[in-house]
């Protein structure tokens, strides 16, 4: 593994009436894209703002190449909030040139248009702007000063599924430059496309970290059945097997694929809705902390 | 640090700039106001003279003049106060028949000139005594007074609920995840307001000016570091408000809270002279009255930079503490 760029220690986030990180500890090696999943109120948008250096922990430390956070990690760092207003009355352009002259060094406020695609909307207010576009914006701010490392806070939520392909798209060719991305998401399926590297969080701890090859091939040999919720019978719960219940489907994993089956017949459970599948991260997930990953 | 400062304050200048409608408020504003006083004061006057006597009381018998129609005779037993009254014109003759009939009249007074051949007609051996004095309108003493409301207004409100909604908007969040700092932050924002202030102050200054035939007794050139240090001071107030707080009811409650006393005590409308001490003493902690009674002894007085030092070291003072407790006290976001 090469040597971290951010390292996270004993991080700890207590408010009066919760705690939102119970001691968080990982390591993000340079050049990879990093994902912080859980579901909404999992401590990861906590955690994150800490690494950011805009929440203060409570205890623990997070170490910018070694260095407590300051004024290197401020101008080498990119951030796409979960929820950011920009300031009104400034076009795309403009807004861009704002963020550019707070950077001691970056690029060019024009590259940085083209890098995310800005080339017809640079006139337009930024007010005007669309979901997708409007990210689009938020991440060339972000990108303004060439950073070295770049946190994406949630970055799709809300945009619709073109949007959130483009956007994907653009995440991809920011990695192609070999950028530290760290990201987080409740979208398995986008950490699954652009994270070489996850931290599963549940009730601010860490539930598993790896990578996501790596953690399903150690929590998954079985095979994933699905079955649609209405047509399980009640009594069928009472049978010799894994079943989880998904908001509208029941889910049993196995080793004895043709076992089971024959089970689940002798119990005269429908079949004609069966899906039978690999797992995935959700199902990963589903498996650690007994709860559905949709917010 | 330049680089960053001038970025926010280019930014908030375009942000304004492009705002139609806080522009036009804040332009048309003044403007309402130079032509809502200039239809109240600057329409002729009514044609009453006012003659002062020196007496106990007016007794119309005692001479036939004391019968004139559209003359208002005021009995001033004092001498002294009489002439002063009629110096700056609040009286248009002064009239003496304790003994062999003499008047004073202030030659600057046209209504004094006319009065004083209504005199003559009716006691044409009086002696005249001439006077001289500009006259002091309620007008003239009013205007510092608009000027500095008006500045009031725009530094606490308009600094303020911009801070404010910058930070409920999540906006200045996003500009903590950078290098500008909260000091970087808040001068470009205070020198924003402040170049806006300046520049309706002096476009009120010579529209009012204009209307109602206002000419400044002292240098106009001295009321310069006057509104921008006044200015500085009470932007820098607006920002100790806004520099943690994130809701408006809060917000616009605390101001309100420095404004109405201001409004009342610093002066504005009326003159302090001749209220309680401890009023006067009040009066003074506010920013507000210190910009007024430099103003107006500059303007109306002609007083010189060592008369109104004092209330620019107050005024400087004021500020570098508020802006100081500003940084001090900042919330980028809400907690």
């Amino acid at each position: 593994m090469s040597a971290p760029i951010i390292e996270v220690r004993d991080l700890v986030k207590q408010y009066p009436a919760t705690t939102a990180v119970a001691g968080v500890s990982f390591r993000v090696p340079e050049g990879i894209c990093f994902g912080l999943l859980g579901p909404n109120g999992a401590g990861k948008t906590t955690t994150v703002e800490i690494m950011e250096g805009i929440l203060p922990p409570t205890s623990g430390e997070v170490r910018y190449r070694g260095e407590p956070l300051g004024a290197r990690f401020r101008e080498d760092a990119g951030i796409l909030f979960q929820k950011t207003a920009l300031q009104d009355f400034l076009t795309v352009r403009q807004s861009i040139a704002l963020f550019r002259g707070l950077y001691s060094r970056g690029l060019a406020v024009e590259e940085v248009i083209r890098l995310c695609a800005l080339e017809k909307l640079a006139g337009r207010d930024s007010r005007k702007l669309s979901g997708g576009q409007q990210q689009r914006l938020l991440l060339a701010i972000a990108l303004v000063n060439d950073p070295a490392v770049l946190f994406l806070d949630e970055p799709t939520t809300g945009l619709d599924p073109q949007a959130r392909r483009a956007f994907w798209e653009l995440v991809q060719s920011i990695k192609a430059r070999r950028k530290t991305i760290i990201l987080t998401t409740h979208y398995m399926e986008e950490a699954e496309l652009l994270c070489d590297e996850i931290v599963i969080l549940d009730r601010g701890r860490i539930v598993a970290q790896g990578t996501p090859r790596r953690l399903l091939h150690e929590h998954f040999a079985e095979v994933l059945l699905e079955l649609p919720r209405q047509e399980f019978p009640p009594a069928a719960r009472a049978l010799p097997l894994n079943i989880l219940d998904a908001s509208d489907r029941v889910e049993i994993t196995t080793h004895d694929l043709e076992g089971t089956l024959r089970t689940l017949l002798e119990a005269q459970v429908p079949l004609s809705n069966l899906r039978i599948r690999p797992a995935n991260l959700e199902d990963l997930f589903l498996e650690l902390t007994g709860t559905e990953l949709r917010p | 640090m330049m680089r960053r400062l001038l970025a926010v304050l280019h930014a908030r200048n375009l942000e304004f700039l492009r705002d139609r409608s806080t522009l036009v408020f804040t332009l048309l504003l003044p403007f309402t106001l130079v032509i809502g006083m200039g239809f109240v004061f600057g329409g002729p006057e009514r044609p009453l003279f006012k003659v002062g006597v020196l007496a106990e009381h007016i007794d119309p018998q005692a001479h036939p003049f004391l019968r004139e129609r559209f003359v208002e005779f005021i009995a001033l037993p004092e001498e002294a106060v009489a002439l002063r009254k009629l110096t700056h014109q609040q009286i248009d003759l002064l009239l003496d028949l304790r003994a062999a009939p003499r008047y004073w009249v202030n030659t600057d007074s046209p209504k004094g000139y006319i009065v004083e051949k209504l005199l003559l007609a009716a006691a044409p051996a009086a002696s005249r005594q001439p006077v001289g004095g500009a006259a002091l309108r309620y007008i003239d003493w009013l205007f510092p007074g608009i000027l500095g409301m008006n500045m009031m207004f725009s530094c606490l409100f308009g600094v303020g609920y911009v801070v404010l909604r910058y930070r409920k908007s999540g906006f200045l969040k996003r500009l903590h995840a950078t290098p500008l700092t909260a000091f970087e932050f808040l001068s470009a924002q205070v020198l924003s307001r402040l170049g806006l202030i300046l520049f309706v102050t002096a476009v009120l200054y010579g529209g009012i000016a204009a209307i109602i035939g206002f000419h400044s007794s002292g240098s106009i050139l001295l009321l310069i570091p006057l509104a921008v240090i006044g200015a500085l001071s009470m932007i820098a107030l607006g920002l100790t408000i806004a520099a943690r707080f994130s809701s408006e009811e809060l917000v616009g409650g605390l101001l309100n809270l420095l404004t109405w006393p201001m409004m009342l005590l610093s002066g504005i409308w009326f003159s302090l002279e001749g209220s309680p001490r401890w009023v006067q003493w009040v009066a003074h902690i506010f920013p507000l009255t210190h910009v007024l009674d430099a103003a107006r002894a500059v303007m109306l007085d002609g007083a010189g930079l060592a008369q109104i030092a004092p209330n620019l070291l107050f005024l400087a003072a004021t500020a570098l503490a508020f802006l100081a407790f500003g940084a001090w006290s900042f919330r980028w976001r809400i907690d």
